[in-house]
């Protein structure tokens, strides 16, 4: 049971001492925020800016997310690692499941950075939807790395999965990333978590729907 | 695609298959390792079937190949850490075992050094101390000597000899005719999928006769 705790500290322990998903995710993320912080108030300045900035913290996310999830299968290329992997008796939703454990840290660590450059960025001096916005970042996370992890392991093989990956993930999670966002946008303008509770039904159901299915599909997934 | 294969390995044999590439011999010793499901037939190992009962047949089995299937970034102890954890073993039990595996295999001093700075050979190495962790009763070789050095190829036999695996049963795949037979209890040789030539050890050849049999199979087929 704990097998796949060891396979998440094996891949940690590997990202933490060479940070090359971190690296590359953090300043991708922050970029996009300071890009878009910039074009937005100073440039275009009949937009109100707390209208769209969730969006803004979605697609920094998003990116952020799809750069790391490209290569979290990269290391297991190499050597064969990944064949060595499959010759452990383990079952295939154990490698699964340490890789979702992995990814959801990495991917937690890029959004404590971000989440505090975001509310400074983007002037939200009063932050009382503060508890429901990390919800909403926990299950909209959670969904997105479950469903990314699945489909990192779907390309892994590819030369050019760092393409594949974005083009054959987007369409699936256009339904977490909207909810997403719309949730993000109410809590943040009314404090209240629970007048986000559709989206929030919805991303509760959208992670319990992919973490039953790709645990039941990962298994051919990593078939030769 | 293999065809009409039908092979029988006796408990502590050790079965050496030569073929030319695309033969099938990787694809073979994928399927009895539970890395590749059948798609028709059935593999026994130990009376378990491997597209039944993977798991159990992996704790059967150790697998040395070509590539080593060890984490550049991590160091040769947390490789074999690793990997013991991922077999169930007991903490003290596996530091115990790695110890013991490090001595043998000449890395004690290397044991905390990143695997992506270890030389070919020692990688090769650390390979077998990887594969053997688990004390398998059983041991696939793919093609091991893949880009060793002669030296690195002889210090690879000697540890294997020094590790005393001689228990074990032991199949091979290899291209090197003359460490093959030595090694060898039986040998296939397997062309286009089939296997189109099988001898026990009272019916082997010379090295110079086997290489002419090689050569005559395979050409016919």
């Amino acid at each position: 049971m704990k097998d796949f705790l060891y396979l998440a500290w094996k891949d940690l322990l590997m990202e933490f001492r060479t940070k090359q998903m971190l690296n590359s995710m953090v300043i991708f993320s922050l970029l996009v925020i300071v890009i878009f912080n910039y074009s937005f108030s100073n440039i275009m300045f009949n937009i109100d800016v707390a209208d769209i900035a969730p969006g803004i913290l979605w697609i920094a996310f998003t990116f952020a997310g799809m750069l790391g999830l490209s290569r979290s299968f990269a290391s297991e290329m190499e050597e064969g690692c990944l064949d060595g992997l499959k010759l452990c008796p383990v079952a295939p939703s154990t490698i699964y499941l340490g890789k979702v454990v992995s990814n959801l840290v990495i991917m937690f660590m890029i959004e404590a950075i971000i989440v505090p450059m975001f509310i400074v960025l983007f002037n939200f001096s009063d932050i009382k939807g503060l508890a429901g916005l990390i919800v909403i970042i926990l299950l909209g996370t959670i969904g997105f790395i479950l469903v990314g992890t699945l489909f990192s392991a779907l390309t892994v093989n590819m030369r050019t999965r760092e393409i594949l990956l974005p083009v054959i993930l987007f369409p699936i999670i256009i339904p977490l990333i909207m909810s997403s966002v719309m949730a993000t946008q109410k809590v943040l303008s009314t404090g209240d978590l629970f007048s986000a509770i559709d989206e929030i039904r919805l991303l509760v159901v959208y992670d319990l729907v992919f973490f039953i299915a790709a645990q039941l599909v990962f298994e051919y997934v990593i078939e030769d | 695609m293999l065809r009409d294969i039908n092979l029988d390995i006796k408990t502590g044999d050790f079965l050496t298959i030569f073929g030319p590439n695309g033969a099938g011999k990787t694809t073979l010793v994928k399927i009895m390792s539970t890395l590749v499901s059948p798609t028709s037939g059935t593999v026994l190992v130990h009376d378990l079937d491997v597209k039944r009962s993977p798991l159990e047949v992996r704790r059967l089995i150790g697998v040395i190949s070509h590539e080593t299937y060890l984490y550049q970034d991590l160091t040769a102890k947390e490789n074999l850490q690793f990997f013991g954890r991922m077999y169930g073993m007991h903490r003290d039990k596996l530091e115990a075992r790695i110890h013991e595996l490090v001595e043998e295999i000449g890395l004690q001093y290397r044991l905390d050094d990143r695997v992506g700075t270890f030389s070919r050979g020692m990688k090769q190495r650390l390979s077998i101390a990887r594969a053997i962790l688990h004390d398998p009763k059983i041991l696939f070789l793919d093609e091991p000597y893949t880009g060793l050095d002669q030296h690195a190829a002889a210090t690879f036999d000697s540890i294997l000899e020094e590790l005393d695996v001689s228990d074990k049963t032991q199949v091979m795949i290899s291209h090197d005719i003359e460490r093959g037979l030595a090694l060898a209890d039986k040998v296939v040789i397997l062309h286009g999928g089939k296997i189109v030539y099988e001898a026990a050890k009272d019916e082997m050849e010379g090295v110079e006769q086997f290489r002419h049999t090689y050569e005559h199979y395979v050409k016919e087929v």
